[in-house]
């Protein structure tokens, strides 16, 4: 993720012209192109094999699930049966936990980009008093993992009366720190300063600068920190299990380890975790196959230019 | 997970410092200014605090509070009198004897030192395998590079749970195809057994973060600089010496920073444990740090012992991480 950061700099371009180079000049060696390909053919079989699995134990029934090749499919496909049964399982729970991960994740990622480029903006753009210990502190806050705090944040906020409602995992969703350091970063080596004059003759308020000028200019930065930030919330498993008892407000990470728990007693919630599983998996994985140019776009677009 | 920021803050900080350097709008310039003076001034060095507002109000309320608490709340002990504590709660100061509590715990003592196991060997490894991904990615013999980065980072958008869960499912005997094939070879594996349980969670563990970490080498090989391969190129190096000489060198920042983020995920394990633990009866409510000491805080609803523990696990792996860093840079002088 480097060079999601990397403010353009001369050196970067020839380097990317030359790597398409070397690819070209080298792919002569045939032997060795077929020894690679193949290591990464087995390779990508041990990251792709669980998915495979998923989807095909999600198109059998619960007694084809012990009894079939699980690597094959059952002559009987059940897959409607048990997504159907996902989806209307106790009045639809699950839709709930999905639009729950969707809400957290989409609305705390936004706003946590928001507040990471307005603030990050301002430690780069601005001089002032204090500066350097405000940064300083949130340098820190990159290096507390989330797991350390989620503890005593529940303290804090069953206090504040704030604990088990969706607030409870929402506002910590809305402060990234690594997210604030980026923005700052790509502040400093993109955001014009003569620009930022030239708005200030004509009389734009200091705000309006920020979001007219600034954040345009960071839109490369912005789109990585969202995307950091909505699969960080996305997969956050502690610190929703900490704040909320209440199933209503599960995101999805949290409602299928309920359905896991179950299945003991009730061998049915084999299909329903399976199908689950599948589900859930399914909006993220398209999203990261897509994004994963984005992601590399947001890195090298700094760099290419 | 924060994980990402890393390879940044040692590459490019400095260039991006030397252009804020000439790039800032200092208020002192601005107020030096001829023109309409007063509110502007004013606006100018209200500007960046109302910018930070909202970022710090939060940051102050999620990070900076609770780690307040937890400091305090570590050295506090909590006292109920009355049968049900019905006669009033009473907290006191109580130096250090949460942490003594804490480390007399044989339990918690042995999770870290099992997750020091884990990290010896995991961490390594995940770090070797992303890299050779990474270079063999970037050489020039790869085949639709494209279609195996894509394939190789998907994990990373399963989250930790569910990947669980996938991989429970592949750990369960009756259920899982694993064993019918390591049948065929005459193999009977046990992933849940006592002594194997903790390997089937690095499996998992690596299964998700090898294709991020392995995104982020990617990333620092595409900024090395084309003039050293021609250079290379020119002197007759061959494929592994421009990887010796050359690649791995120039990426250490990256391998540097990704095996501080592993280190400090290793000892914050969490999520993998807790759902294991459902089908893996070798796996009991202490077996991690952190599932420690969620198991203090709410089975045993004891919070000022909990939060020590989780400000040693904090201070472990800062003290880790630092000794890493320590111990690279006094290898590269």
């Amino acid at each position: 993720m480097t060079a999601t950061v990397t403010p353009p700099s001369t050196s970067a371009s020839p380097a990317r012209t030359s790597t398409a180079g070397t690819r070209r000049s080298g792919s002569k060696g045939r032997p060795s192109t077929i020894i690679v390909t193949a290591v990464l053919v087995v390779v990508a079989l041990y990251f792709l094999i669980p998915v495979y699995w998923v989807v095909v134990a999600a198109t059998k029934s619960t007694e084809d699930l012990f009894s079939t090749n699980g690597f094959w499919f059952a002559p009987t496909v059940a897959l409607w049966d048990n997504l159907a049964q996902v989806l209307s399982y106790d009045n639809g729970i699950f839709i709930r936990w999905f639009l729950n991960s969707v809400l957290y994740a989409g609305i705390g990622a936004l706003l946590a980009t928001y507040f990471a480029a307005a603030g990050g903006y301002a430690l780069a753009k601005y001089e002032f008093r204090g500066r350097n210990l405000v940064f300083g502190t949130i340098l820190g806050g990159v290096l507390v993992p989330g797991t350390a705090t989620a503890l005593p944040l529940f303290l804090l906020f069953s206090q504040l009366g704030l604990a088990n409602t969706y607030w409870s995992v929402l506002l910590p969703s809305l402060v990234s720190p690594f997210g604030l350091f980026l923005c700052r970063i790509y502040s400093q080596a993109t955001v014009d300063t003569s620009l930022i004059e030239a708005a200030r003759l004509d009389g734009a308020g200091e705000l309006k600068i920020f979001h007219t000028i600034g954040l345009r200019v960071l839109t490369p930065a912005l789109v990585t920190v969202f995307l950091f930030q909505l699969v960080g919330i996305w997969n956050n498993y502690f610190l929703p299990l900490v704040m909320l008892s209440d199933s209503g407000l599960y995101p999805i990470t949290l409602g299928l380890n309920n359905w896991l728990s179950q299945v003991d007693r009730l061998p049915e919630f084999y299909e329903l975790t399976t199908g689950g599983v599948l589900l859930s998996i399914i909006p993220l994985s398209i999203a990261m196959v897509v994004l994963q140019r984005f992601w590399r776009g947001g890195l090298t677009e700094g760099s290419v230019k | 997970m924060t994980a990402t920021s890393p390879t940044a803050r040692t590459g490019q900080v400095s260039s991006a410092q030397s252009s804020a350097r000439t790039g800032q709008v200092s208020s002192a310039q601005s107020s030096a200014r001829p023109g309409k003076r007063g509110d502007r001034t004013g606006a100018a060095s209200r500007a960046p605090w109302l910018l930070l507002a909202p970022f710090l109000a939060l940051f102050i309320l999620t990070f900076v509070l609770p780690i307040f608490v937890a400091v305090l709340s570590s050295f506090t002990k909590v006292t109920r009198s009355g049968l049900f504590g019905e006669a009033g709660v009473k907290s006191e100061f109580a130096g250090f004897s949460n942490y003594a509590q804490a480390l007399a715990d044989g339990s918690f003592v042995a999770s870290i030192g099992r997750m020091l196991l884990f990290g010896v060997v995991q961490v390594p490894l995940m770090i070797a395998l992303c890299t050779v991904l990474a270079l063999m990615l970037e050489s020039a013999s790869a085949k639709w590079p494209g279609f195996f980065r894509a394939a190789y980072f998907l994990p990373y958008g399963v989250p930790g749970v569910i990947a669980t869960i996938l991989w429970s499912f592949l750990y369960v005997p009756g259920l899982s195809p694993l064993f019918d094939v390591a049948a065929l070879v005459g193999l009977t594996p046990d992933f849940l057994g006592a002594n194997t349980v903790l390997w089937s969670i690095a499996n998992i563990v690596t299964w998700s973060y090898t294709g991020y970490n392995m995104l982020i080498i990617v990333a620092q090989l595409k900024a090395i600089p084309g003039e050293l391969y021609e250079a290379a190129k020119v002197d007759g190096a061959s494929t592994w010496r421009v990887a010796l000489s050359i690649q791995l060198p120039l990426i250490r920042p990256a391998l540097v920073l990704t095996t501080v983020f592993s280190i400090i995920g290793t000892l914050q394990l969490f999520a993998e444990a807790q759902v294991l633990k459902t089908v893996a009866p070798a796996i009991d409510s202490q077996y991690t740090p952190n599932l420690s000491a969620y198991t203090t805080a709410f089975a045993y609803n004891d919070y000022n012992v909990a939060a020590a523990q989780a400000v040693l696990i904090a201070v472990a792996a800062f003290v880790l991480s630092f000794a890493f860093l320590k111990f690279t840079n006094r290898k590269s002088s």
